[in-house]
């Protein structure tokens, strides 16, 4: 039963080149080196070769789903997506990913620039919207219930799964406008002091209420960088989300202010199912349980996040890990 | 193939090289600053042949007029001045050959001339005001005719400088603020001629521009920049918008013509007409001008309102449009100003035409400041030209005051990311 889930899973098994293959032999009988030589370094000049696949993943086992035995069998995952793909254009920007997201957990979506980590988060509240040349493709489930087909309500998932961005981004308006800007929109609060309630228990648990209790009516924007993050987690919280998606949320705070999002991130963790990527895999391996491995649109690998750090299984993973690139 | 050879900074070539460089930046800096110069220079020629033209329309001469009431024609009874007729019966009577008998006799029958409109005017307020004046004899101070007071400016031909020396030697000629010129309409006599129904005739001009122009051209930008597909169409419609923007004034006013008075009915020479003739031209400027400010509010406060669920709708008019105000005001700035000092499309739809009272309202005659001073200019009275470069500074502050109060209201609008 599980197998056959698994099997429309199996990525496409590319040709390799026949030059690719004699090298690859070759490589095999080679003398034994202490460091592996990469697979697309056929000349071994330490530059990678045009045309040769990154890895040959025709004999590796099917990493894209959870390979630990048991690991979150016989749990409800939050989101889970099938078989993503997204298109700019003419350009395939990710390929067939499969993941589930669940509460409790904080998932870490890693891998280089350009990888596709950040488009995927952006399909979970289908943000990829706002992009006129981009297509999904792919089914992506929410506690059940598609939120890829037309009859969602864009605006509606959009609050239960809220997103914090890579700069933060206050409203240039007061603090108290900024967390109150969603709760008013949506009609969750029926009096003001009710309103008033919600913006003081988001900015408690962002973190945030101490530092800014007295300066409610200040500019948003006046904040720090470490704060205005912070402000805008908790203006994500203030909606009440299921699921909260952060896109890099530390790559503009200096250590400290990164510090402070990631103890929130711990705090956070019991009460929503997030979704983090990041470039920074320290974080990644700091913050998360759960890790998938982006590369070239592709998803290479998903485990627990202690397994993917120590003993990555793809060659790839382990590449990237060790700081060998991206 | 041989390496290059190293470069040599120290070289006289090089250092050749860098004064050559520091030469042009210094020529570069000369001509602008000359540029800016001849600019300033034009400035000031421009401002200071106004002033010293038009300053003298701000204020007229004034004599002294001995007039004894008892001894003259009017027959007029101070009791039937106190009641609400008074004006009228004024009117009724002839203060005109009142006035001349009075001037005759003081300066001598040189003087049946000497005063104009503005003093019986001057002196119909003086009787309503007091009619127990009637009963004997007192001196007035009334403005002087036209020919007179520019006499009086030393402009003159000889008849009007004998009597204006004349005067000046008995102390009986003053120089007073023209508060007519502010508070009256156009008029055939110059020296009591105003700029108040221009004025009044331009600021309901431009309400209506302004009432017209700014929500359509804000919506049409708002729609244009955050909800029309990219096709076709819309590109043919930014085309068109582009285009309008450079069509030549005149063209608008003959479409104002055709649509407003030929097709519509509207009437002629109304500040609805000229408004809504004005707003068609001003549209396209502000739908540029605000296209441009919702294009530089940054995309990512796009993002952090959508990403708390906030709808297309939302986002546009919770977040982007109070952000692009401040620019869409000043789009909005230039086109209105631009409007006002429009003259062309107006004559087209007949805002040339004379017109002797203030408008009374949106739809009564009326002309605005920059014909009035058309009109002026093209006046043979000499008294006229003082009032035209008069006018000129006229319309020049009212521009300043409504570009004051918008970069007022832009600045109170702006707001930091």
């Amino acid at each position: 039963m599980d197998m056959k889930e698994k099997m429309p899973l199996m990525p496409v098994t590319p040709i390799p080149a026949p030059s690719a293959a004699i090298a690859a032999e070759s490589h095999r009988e080679g003398p034994p080196t202490t460091e592996p030589r990469n697979p697309r370094d056929l000349d071994g000049d330490g530059q990678f070769d045009e045309g040769v696949p990154m890895v040959d993943v025709s004999h590796q086992p099917n990493l894209k789903t959870a390979e630990d035995p048991g690991l979150d069998t016989g749990r409800e995952a939050k989101m889970s997506a099938d078989s993503v793909s997204v298109f700019y254009g003419d350009k395939q920007a990710l390929k067939d990913v499969s993941i589930k997201i669940y509460d409790d957990l904080v998932t870490a979506f890693i891998g280089p620039s350009g990888c596709g980590k950040s488009t995927f988060l952006r399909c979970l509240n289908r943000m990829n919207d706002t992009i006129p040349s981009a297509r999904v493709s792919g089914r992506i489930v929410l506690d059940g219930e598609d939120i890829t087909s037309s009859n969602m309500d864009v605006v509606q998932l959009r609050a239960r799964v809220g997103m914090v961005f890579q700069k933060p981004n206050p409203f240039p308006k007061s603090i108290f406008e900024n967390v109150a800007y969603g709760p008013r929109i949506h009609g969750l609060a029926q009096s003001k002091s009710e309103l008033e309630e919600i913006v003081e228990k988001s900015l408690k648990r962002a973190g945030l209420w101490d530092e800014v209790k007295d300066r409610l009516p200040e500019s948003g924007t006046a904040l720090s960088g470490g704060q205005q993050q912070r402000l805008c987690i908790a203006r994500a919280i203030a909606v009440d989300p299921e699921v909260i998606l952060m896109d890099e949320p530390c790559s503009a705070l200096d250590p400290i202010a990164t510090a402070k999002i990631e103890e929130l991130i711990h705090e956070l963790r019991g009460r929503y199912a997030i979704a983090i990527v990041t470039h920074n895999m320290q974080q990644a391996a700091r913050v998360s349980q759960r890790t998938a491995f982006f590369h070239l649109g592709e998803m290479v690998e998903y485990g627990k996040t202690s397994n993917m750090f120590t003993n990555p299984r793809a060659q790839r993973t382990q590449d990237y890990i060790t700081g060998r690139y991206g | 193939m041989s390496t290059a050879a190293p470069t040599r900074w120290t070289e006289a070539a090089m250092h050749k090289r860098v004064r050559r460089r520091y030469a042009s930046e210094r020529l570069f800096r000369l001509v602008g600053l000359a540029a800016v110069s001849i600019s300033v220079l034009f400035l000031a020629f421009l401002l200071y042949t106004m002033a010293a033209k038009g300053l003298g329309g701000f204020v007229h001469y004034e004599a002294a007029l001995p007039i004894d009431f008892t001894k003259s024609d009017l027959f007029l009874d101070p009791a039937t001045l106190r009641g609400p007729d008074a004006q009228q019966n004024v009117a009724a009577a002839d203060l005109e050959g009142a006035i001349s008998k009075a001037a005759v006799t003081a300066y001598g029958p040189a003087a049946a001339e000497m005063f104009g409109d503005g003093a019986v005017s001057t002196l119909t307020k003086a009787i309503v005001g007091n009619p127990d004046m009637l009963n004997g004899r007192t001196t007035l101070w009334l403005p002087v005719g036209s020919k007179i007071d520019i006499a009086a400016k030393d402009e003159g031909d000889d008849k009007a400088e004998l009597l204006v020396n004349a005067a000046r030697s008995k102390h009986a000629l003053r120089r007073t603020f023209n508060l007519p010129f502010l508070t009256s309409s156009d008029s055939t006599d110059p020296s009591s001629a105003g700029v108040w129904g221009a004025l009044k005739g331009s600021f309901l001009t431009i309400i209506v521009t302004m009432l017209l122009a700014f929500p359509v051209g804000v919506l049409a930008a708002v729609y244009l920049e955050e909800f029309a597909p990219r096709n076709r169409w819309t590109d043919a419609i930014e085309v068109s918008i582009n285009n309008l923007a450079a069509v030549p004034s005149i063209i608008f006013g003959l479409l104002g013509l055709a649509v407003f008075l030929n097709i519509m009915n509207l009437p002629r020479s109304a500040p609805l007409v000229g408004g809504l003739t004005l707003a068609l031209m001003t549209m396209p400027v502000i739908v540029i001008a605000g296209r441009n400010a919702i294009k530089t509010v940054p995309p990512s406060i796009r993002d952090a309102a959508l990403g708390v669920g906030a709808s297309k709708m939302q986002v546009t008019f919770h977040h982007v449009l109070p952000l692009a105000l401040p620019g869409i005001m000043t789009g909005t700035i230039i086109g209105l100003a631009r409007a006002l000092g429009e003259t062309a499309p107006l004559l087209m739809i007949g805002m040339r035409a004379f017109i002797a009272a203030p408008p009374g309202g949106f739809t009564q005659p009326a002309t605005v400041l920059p014909v009035q001073i058309f009109l002026w200019s093209d006046e043979v009275d000499r008294g006229f030209v003082e009032k035209t470069s008069a006018a000129i500074i006229v319309l020049l502050l009212f521009m300043l005051l409504m570009n004051g109060l918008a970069i007022y209201l832009r600045n109170r609008f702006e707001r930091r990311w």
